[in-house]
């Protein structure tokens, strides 16, 4: 049945979250991946591509989810894919060690209908906690082809890899398994079946799947019928008398019964499939949760484990940092003797001072990253959210808010995109609007070259000040927000612990030069065309009397001067601006900036500290700003979060530089 | 007679083994918590009862967290002998 043009077999992955699929993505596709958007929205999409025996493979990373209802966008977007692209072989990867709950979803797609592989991964694991697992039972069972794998030790990719050719070429047949959702229930699916007929949806969707949707009360395909004018009416008629049928019968809705049905149809094939040793020992991640979920332990845990990651990064990468720039310095210097005079400014000054200060940070940045990735990975981030749950709850947020704020160490953008697990439409808007208060990995350098310069002594714990500012701060304003803004209750904690395990080398990696190559094709692109104009701008005399219109604003913080106004203007095209413009200001790079600043600007320790607090709070970048319209869809929102930033940011600086004086005189 | 009284999830003890009886919430977290394997009628082990009320599950075979709000709105039996 299925046909493909040129030996091209396109794969959808998909299951649950935390079963190891990216794993797998990035084992089948190597680097060979592409991140984008799924359309209209600002979900991820992960396309890769494999070849295999002759065959082009086109893998899609759907995104992980429970179930295919139509109450959550990943969930949705999963179902579209699957019927509007119509994919040749479906693989569902299913946790071996969770084999019951995993197979929910894996009986959703067969019921869909679609070329279902089911990929039976974490099988080690399976095996460690003493689990047998007969999986042929398993496929003659289901009547699909299952392949077990361990992915994060590349065991088993070959058989999958076959098996879905296999299946793209129509050798193995897959029919659509049939089972019962209890009497009454399969009566009126049947009569519904009859009156849904050949229509306009029946191309698409199999009648059966419809009728099923319909008695769960399906938004989205209860609308398509209702569109379906006038033949969909008659439909949702023969649905609400099938559901007011069934209300007489079971205490529960329909929803549930067949959710019900599902489920112990399952029981009933663990039985035949799954042996479970008699006495279960206590597994290694219970064991750790003891000590992670403590009482008492918790939080304390949670912020020893970003301390010491901020640790670790600092001490691991100012030594290259520094390395770096004595290299960028000396090619500046030597660049400065290019005549003609302007090309030799252009060069090391907006070049090499602007663009190369930026650049020097990769080490900075890519290790922020593997630290990311390691708690994201570990299956820690879950945990970290489960604990701070009633510490969140108190400040009017949800402990989900915790994954955005952490991720918002490396960068605004997808952390702000990751606040749509956040189901809580109120929740939801309050973390998207505090989390640019979370000092990013952008605005990380300027915190690097100010605290050298001005705190040598010190550095380390002004930096970290930095990031617990921005941190006091976005609690304290989502306190705020949320008790005189956006009030109303928050929404539930509900969410799976998957098991700790330890992040695959490959994974970390992927991970780190996926958002490493982000910020370079950044620096590439926005810093250094925003560089490049500030250069411009800066040789022909333009920026200096906007600059002096300006600074006057920022004379109570202590950076009242024109370079410092500049910098901050183009500090909200990226961040890393900042440094690139005092880099092409005072003709210097990133080795003897520090300096630069000091002495010509004039500045006090204490103005540093204000300017770097202006720096962390003000407008956030324009790809945050962007992003924060796309998922608010709100420019009121968008636009209150660019003021209230900037007026918190020049008052925290005020402060700073007021009081701080106050003591030192 | 044996005891059919019903207590919500959130007073039951570390370790306990429960069968949940019903879960009195609308109809879109109810739908959520079917969909990560919690139904009415399935017996359940608390893994660990926070002070605060929430609660870490063993939902068939895998580890569901849930807030105190929710916790209290999950009604259980404990099965008694």
């Amino acid at each position: 049945m299925v046909k493909k043009e040129k030996n091209r077999i396109t794969v959808a992955l998909t299951g649950n979250p935390n079963v190891g699929k990216t794993t797998l993505f990035n084992n089948l596709t190597g680097s060979n991946q592409h991140i984008g958007n799924w359309p209209g929205v600002t979900v991820e999409k992960k396309e890769g591509s494999r070849s295999f025996k002759g065959y082009d493979l086109k893998v899609v990373d759907l995104p992980g989810a429970y179930s295919l209802t139509a109450h959550s966008l990943d969930e949705v977007i999963s179902r579209n894919f699957l019927v509007d692209e119509n994919p040749d072989v479906v693989v569902d990867i299913v946790d071996a060690s969770n084999l019951e709950r995993n197979l929910y979803l894996s009986l959703q797609l067969l019921e869909m209908g679609v070329n279902l592989v089911i990929a039976l991964n974490m099988m080690d694991v399976a095996k460690s906690r003493g689990y047998h697992i007969d999986a042929g039972q398993l496929s003659r069972l289901l009547g699909v082809p299952v392949v077990p794998l361990v992915a994060s030790r590349n065991q088993g990719i070959d058989e999958l890899l076959e098996t879905i050719t296999c299946v793209a070429e129509g050798k193995i047949h897959i029919d659509r398994l049939k089972f019962s959702y209890g009497h009454e229930m399969d009566e009126e699916i049947a009569k519904l079946e009859s009156a849904i007929t050949a229509g306009a949806l029946s191309q698409k969707y199999t009648s059966e799947w419809l009728a099923l949707k319909l008695l769960e009360e399906d938004e989205e395909i209860v609308k398509k019928f209702e569109e379906l004018k006038p033949d969909g009416e008659k439909v949702l008629v023969v649905k609400n008398n099938s559901l007011a049928q069934l209300a007489r019968i079971h205490r529960n809705a329909a929803g549930i019964v067949i959710a019900d049905a599902r489920y112990g149809f399952i029981s009933g094939l663990m039985k035949d499939v799954l042996k479970k040793p008699a006495a279960e020992k206590v597994s290694i991640s219970d064991r750790i949760d003891r000590i992670v979920l403590n009482n008492w332990l918790g939080i304390p845990i949670f912020a020893a484990i970003l301390f010491g990651l901020f640790q670790l990064i600092f001490n691991l990468s100012l030594p290259l940092l520094n390395w770096i720039n004595g290299g960028f310095g000396r090619l500046s210097e030597s660049a400065a003797g290019i005549a003609p005079d302007w090309l030799g400014s252009l060069i090391a000054d907006g070049f090499i001072g602007g663009v190369g200060t930026v650049i020097s940070f990769v080490p900075i940045i890519s290790l922020l990253y593997l630290g990311l990735a390691i708690l994201e990975y570990s299956g820690y981030l879950t945990r970290a959210a489960f604990v701070m749950d009633r510490l969140m709850h108190r400040i009017g947020l949800h402990g989900r808010s915790v994954v955005p704020l952490v991720l918002g160490l490396g960068c605004s953008v997808p952390a702000i995109m990751a606040a749509r697990t956040i189901e809580n439409p109120k929740d939801r808007l309050v973390t998207i609007m505090v989390t640019p208060l979370i000092s990013c990995g952008a605005r990380l350098p300027i915190y690097v070259l100010l605290a050298g310069a001005f705190f040598t002594a010190y550095q380390g714990l002004v930096i970290f000040s930095m990031y617990f500012l921005g941190i006091f701060l976005a609690i304290l304003f989502a306190w705020l927000f949320r008790k005189k803004l956006i009030r109303g209750e928050s929404g539930h904690f509900v969410m799976e612990l998957p098991a700790y395990h330890m992040p695959t080398i490959r994974s970390v990696l992927i991970y780190t030069w996926l958002h490493t190559k982000a910020f370079l094709r950044r620096a590439g692109t926005i810093i250094f065309i925003a560089v490049m104009l500030f250069w411009l701008l800066d040789y022909s005399g333009v920026i200096e009397p906007i600059g002096r219109a300006i600074a006057p604003i920022f004379s109570p913080a202590g950076f009242g001067q024109w370079q410092a106004a500049s910098a901050l203007i183009f500090g909200v095209l990226a961040k890393e601006v900042v440094i690139g413009a005092f880099g092409t200001m005072f003709a210097v790079g990133d080795g003897a900036l520090g300096e630069a600043i000091s002495t010509q600007l004039g500045w006090t320790p204490l103005a540093a500290l204000a300017f770097m607090a202006m720096c962390l709070i003000y407008i956030p970048c324009v790809a945050t700003i962007t992003t924060i319209k796309r998922e608010t869809n709100s420019w009121k929102w968008t636009g209150f979060v660019i003021g209230y930033t900037l007026l918190l940011a020049w008052a925290v600086a005020v402060l700073i530089y007021q009081i701080g004086s106050l003591f030192i005189a | 007679m044996k005891s059919m009284s019903t207590t919500p999830l959130s007073s039951v003890s570390s370790g306990k083994q429960v069968h949940i009886v019903s879960i009195e919430a609308g109809w879109g977290l109810q739908r959520r918590l079917t969909d990560m394997g919690l139904t009415p009628g399935l017996k359940i082990t608390v893994i660990r009862s926070q002070k605060s009320g929430s609660v870490v599950l063993d939902v068939r075979g895998s580890r569901l967290a849930l807030g105190r709000g929710i916790s209290h709105k999950i009604m259980v039996r404990t099965p008694d002998n």
